[in-house]
């Protein structure tokens, strides 16, 4: 589990590094930053012990705008990468960070697969609908319609992959959905999945204000859940496949007990294992 | 013959047919009194027991001192396909394959056809074959070598619980000259957990298969000869030197997605990487190992996957992460037939170019071979040690020849190297993660360590890690990574040297045991023959290299490809005294000792 040192008084500016982000004026992805070094510092998770992994995208950039250990890979993999770096290292508390093109396209295996796994991580996913570095592509959350890219110019007209339903059928142990318009209530949701054992998934609504400038609007959709958060999958289900992708909150608290490691020490010398092979 | 004829008096009578007069050049030394090595080939398809008779084989002779080395061959398919064990045993060290087969014995003739050309036999050479299987085929029966009925099939009904391919072991063993004594031992070992009336109706088939060859042909025996002094041997196959070798070094996380011929690597790894408090998990794909273990190594362990060549083409990018974020991780890739699927279950010696071309950008990487089963054990532990000295990928090249044969050999002697990382002291002031040192290795923080956090960065970076795209940026992190292995003293290690002379032998891989048994041969004959297999491929050891290839007549590059790979290779990074002469001819059939000898001692001829 996740290490809380009770004697630091961290504040949130504490986790931020002094790096300028790329990000353009307006972008969601600021106020998912601010959340999560929120969240860092309510749960006073000592700097060193924390480590931010991402792939490549706008949002994958975050790892330098922190002052924990990070990890910025390639397109696609952070999964893979925060999932090794969390088995071989169980005391460190590891978020995975990114966005919707890096997680459920490129990187959608590993995706699927960190769910079934249920290593004790936290991957939060910074959902704009597009791919912003390469200038506005739809990504596989666009809805099928958008007929903002070049390269789609009559919209996808392809079924729009829905995260969290998926996450659910996967096995992943905590889903929630928040707005980055909502900053307190992202950092709550970043801190509770930290929190809960096992693989957390947290998808955040982050308008991209350059190539969907129409997401600014979301502020006026989004409401909390209707209900209350279940353990049970099937309720889950048919509240996840049901919804408008607008309620938020914490929509599924699940009791599999996280990926385990060996926690018993064995400590064998090599020289007994060599030993096998000796005539 | 009838199926239940008498299945004794027939197989002797057959056996006891006097060899030939020896009319083969290369066999002219290997007179029956002064046999040095014996092969023998057992054939079946699927579920036979042809790989259990083989491994038996294997385990009695090491009990009687032999050296050996069992070499399997088996179709894609999973049961009923066909497959073969290829077992050569000696008094001294096996280092390759044999050029002829003394022994072949079928168990059936089901798709035999794929087999033949692995199997070499001549005049001197056996074939004992079931009557009841039907006729030999065409194929076998116009080789030149004697034939034999053995009535496998028969002869085991005849014991209770007895199976044909424990019959064929009891038969080879007697003709080798191995004492029924030394093949209890592997019996009642592999038996064990069947319990006592298995191991009794093995040892009863074994007796019965001794008696259907009794009085026969001696010519096959190795002398029995033990000195009582000799060195501890081991039994191991090459995927399982390379897991212990890492293990040895320190590694202890593995992430990685089951591929023929490297599979054994992590199925012997993961029970000892648990008995070493290390981990392993099973990836959900090839993109995800490499991720996996580059994020473990992150975290400060190191770290290792196993791999072959559809897996290695899908870590290319992830490799070159691993290179500009400068995290040590140790990539095996055990080679089989290419491109595509090709020949999962063949060797070859053709992923030579993706291992030192494939990334992309320019990104130096090191790419180091191991040059016998028993120095898997050697390179792997080496390879764990490079890679965390100088903060970079390791691909460490092995084949299924010799990752999935077995060899009982001296056991390989200890080696200092282990994984040691420059790591940064906590409270590191003004920490710069890739700080630009002379040697190019600059402290890399562990997770965990107070004062000291950074992002690792697969962008162009400063020093401090910060993503830049500024040329001095990149000039001097392009600078600065390949200064790592421009710099550091690889030491002798770069590659195994045997002889003197000038000829000389270029190869590297499993294609250096044909090598350097066809230049003892030739040396045996007068000749003199140098042979350099390397072991360090990248960073290329130029100066060490021209420094002994200088004096050079001759130059033969032996290598398992269809493109010359190695060639042009050498003739891409060296500078070689002249054209030299190319032996390269692609698996799925291995090199033997003696082309690379015909191809030495006619050369010699027209010199």
């Amino acid at each position: 589990m996740n290490k809380v040192n009770a004697t630091a008084s961290l504040s949130p500016k504490d986790y931020k590094s002094d790096y300028k982000p790329v990000w353009c004026p307006g972008c969601g992805d600021f106020s998912v930053l601010a959340s999560v070094t929120k969240a860092l510092a309510a749960l006073a998770v000592p700097r060193e012990d924390a480590a931010i992994v991402s792939g490549i995208g706008c949002s994958s950039r975050i790892p330098a705008y922190t002052n924990v250990y990070g990890f910025h890979g390639v397109h696609g993999r952070a999964l893979a990468v925060a999932s090794g770096l969390k088995i071989a290292r169980p005391d460190l508390t590891v978020l995975c960070m990114g966005g919707d093109g890096d997680g459920f396209s490129i990187g959608g295996n590993h995706f699927l697969h960190a769910c079934r796994r249920n290593v004790d991580i936290t991957y939060v996913v910074m959902d704009n609908q597009v791919y912003g570095m390469t200038k506005g592509q739809a990504s596989p959350t666009t809805d099928c319609e958008w007929e903002g890219s070049k390269l789609t110019p009559y919209g996808t007209g392809v079924s729009t992959f829905l995260p969290l339903g998926v996450a659910l059928s996967a096995g992943a142990n905590f889903i929630a959905r928040s707005f980055s318009g909502n900053p307190n209530d992202v950092a709550e949701l970043i801190a509770q999945a930290i929190q809960h054992p096992g693989f957390s998934f947290v998808e955040v609504l982050s308008p991209c204000v350059t190539f969907r400038p129409e997401q600014r609007g979301w502020k006026d959709i989004v409401r909390p859940a209707p209900a209350e958060p279940t353990s049970d999958p099937e309720l889950a289900g048919k509240r996840l496949l049901g919804d408008d992708g607008f309620n938020m909150g914490v929509l599924y608290v699940g009791n599999r007990p996280a990926y385990e490691t060996p926690i018993e020490a064995k400590s064998i010398r090599i020289a007994k294992i060599e030993r096998a092979f000796s005539l | 013959m009838p199926p239940d004829g008498p299945a004794e008096s027939t197989v002797t009578k057959a056996v006891k047919r006097k060899p030939r007069t020896q009319t083969g050049k290369a066999r002219s030394t290997a007179k029956a009194a002064s046999r040095q090595t014996v092969s023998i080939a057992f054939t079946g398809s699927g579920g036979a027991g042809v790989m259990t008779a083989g491994q038996m084989l294997l385990d009695a002779a090491a009990k009687a001192g032999w050296y050996g080395q069992m070499t399997r061959s088996s179709g894609p398919q999973i049961r009923g396909g066909e497959a073969a064990a290829f077992v050569r045993l000696s008094s001294e060290p096996v280092i390759a394959p044999n050029n002829v087969f003394d022994i072949m014995v079928a168990f059936d003739w089901m798709n035999i056809d794929r087999f033949v050309d692995e199997i070499p036999l001549d005049e001197r050479s056996l074939i004992l074959s079931d009557p009841e299987a039907g006729e030999m085929p065409a194929a076998l029966a116009k080789q030149p070598a004697a034939k034999a009925d053995l009535a496998l099939a028969t002869v085991a009904k005849e014991v209770p619980g007895g199976r044909p391919n424990m019959v064929a072991l009891g038969a080879v063993s007697t003709l080798i000259g191995l004492s029924e004594e030394k093949v209890v031992a592997p019996i009642t070992k592999a038996l064990e957990r069947k319990g006592v009336d298995a191991i009794r109706a093995s040892m009863a088939a074994v007796k019965a298969g001794r008696k259907a060859v009794k009085g026969a042909r001696t010519d096959y025996r190795l002398p029995v000869s033990i000195g009582t002094d000799r060195k501890e041997r081991w039994n191991i196959s090459g995927n399982e030197a390379i897991g212990l070798g890492a293990l040895r070094a320190g590694m202890r996380f593995v992430a990685a997605y089951p591929i023929t011929p490297a599979t054994e690597i992590l199925e012997w790894l993961a029970p000892n990487l648990e008995k070493l408090d290390g981990s392993m998990v099973q990836a959900e794909d090839e993109l995800a190992s490499i991720n996996m273990i580059i994020g473990a190594s992150f975290g400060g362990i190191p770290s290792l996957t196993a791999t072959s060549g559809p897996g290695l083409a899908l870590m290319m990018e992830s490799i070159g992460l691993a290179v500009a974020a400068e995290v040590p991780i140790v990539v095996v890739n055990v080679q089989r037939g290419g491109p595509s699927t090709g020949i999962p279950v063949k060797s070859e010696q053709s992923d030579l170019n993706i291992a030192l071309y494939g990334l992309h950008g320019d990104a130096p990487h090191i790419v180091t071979a191991a040059t016998s089963i028993t120095d898997c054990f050697f390179t792997a532990q080496w390879s764990v040690h490079l890679a965390e000295a100088l903060q970079c990928p390791v691909i460490l090249m092995s084949d299924q020849q010799l990752g999935q044969s077995r060899t009982v050999a001296d056991r390989p002697k200890a080696q200092p190297h282990v994984a040691k990382r420059l790591t940064a002291l906590p409270g590191t002031e003004d920490y710069n993660r890739y700080a630009l040192t002379e040697s190019g290795v600059s402290p890399m923080a562990t997770p965990g360590t107070p004062g000291t956090t950074y992002v690792a960065d697969g962008l162009e970076h400063t020093e401090r890690g910060r993503p830049s795209s500024q040329s001095k940026d990149h000039l001097a992190q392009l600078d600065k990574r390949a200064r790592k292995l421009e710099t550091f003293a690889f030491g002798d290690h770069w590659a195994e040297i045997d002889g003197e002379g000038e000829t000389v032998v270029l190869t590297w891989g499993s294609s250096t045991g044909p090598a350097l048994e066809a230049a003892k041969m030739v040396r045996a004959q007068g000749g003199k023959v140098k042979v350099v297999s390397l072991r360090l491929l990248m960073p290329a050891q130029t100066d060490r290299l021209e420094a002994e290839v200088k004096d050079a007549k001759r130059i033969l590059v032996v290598e398992q490809s269809h493109s010359r790979q190695f060639y042009r290779y050498l003739r891409a990074f060296y500078d070689l005294p002249f054209e030299p002469e190319v032996f390269a001819q692609p698996g799925p059939l291995p090199i033997r000792p003696l082309q690379v000898q015909t191809l030495l001692t006619d050369g010699q001829k027209r010199s």
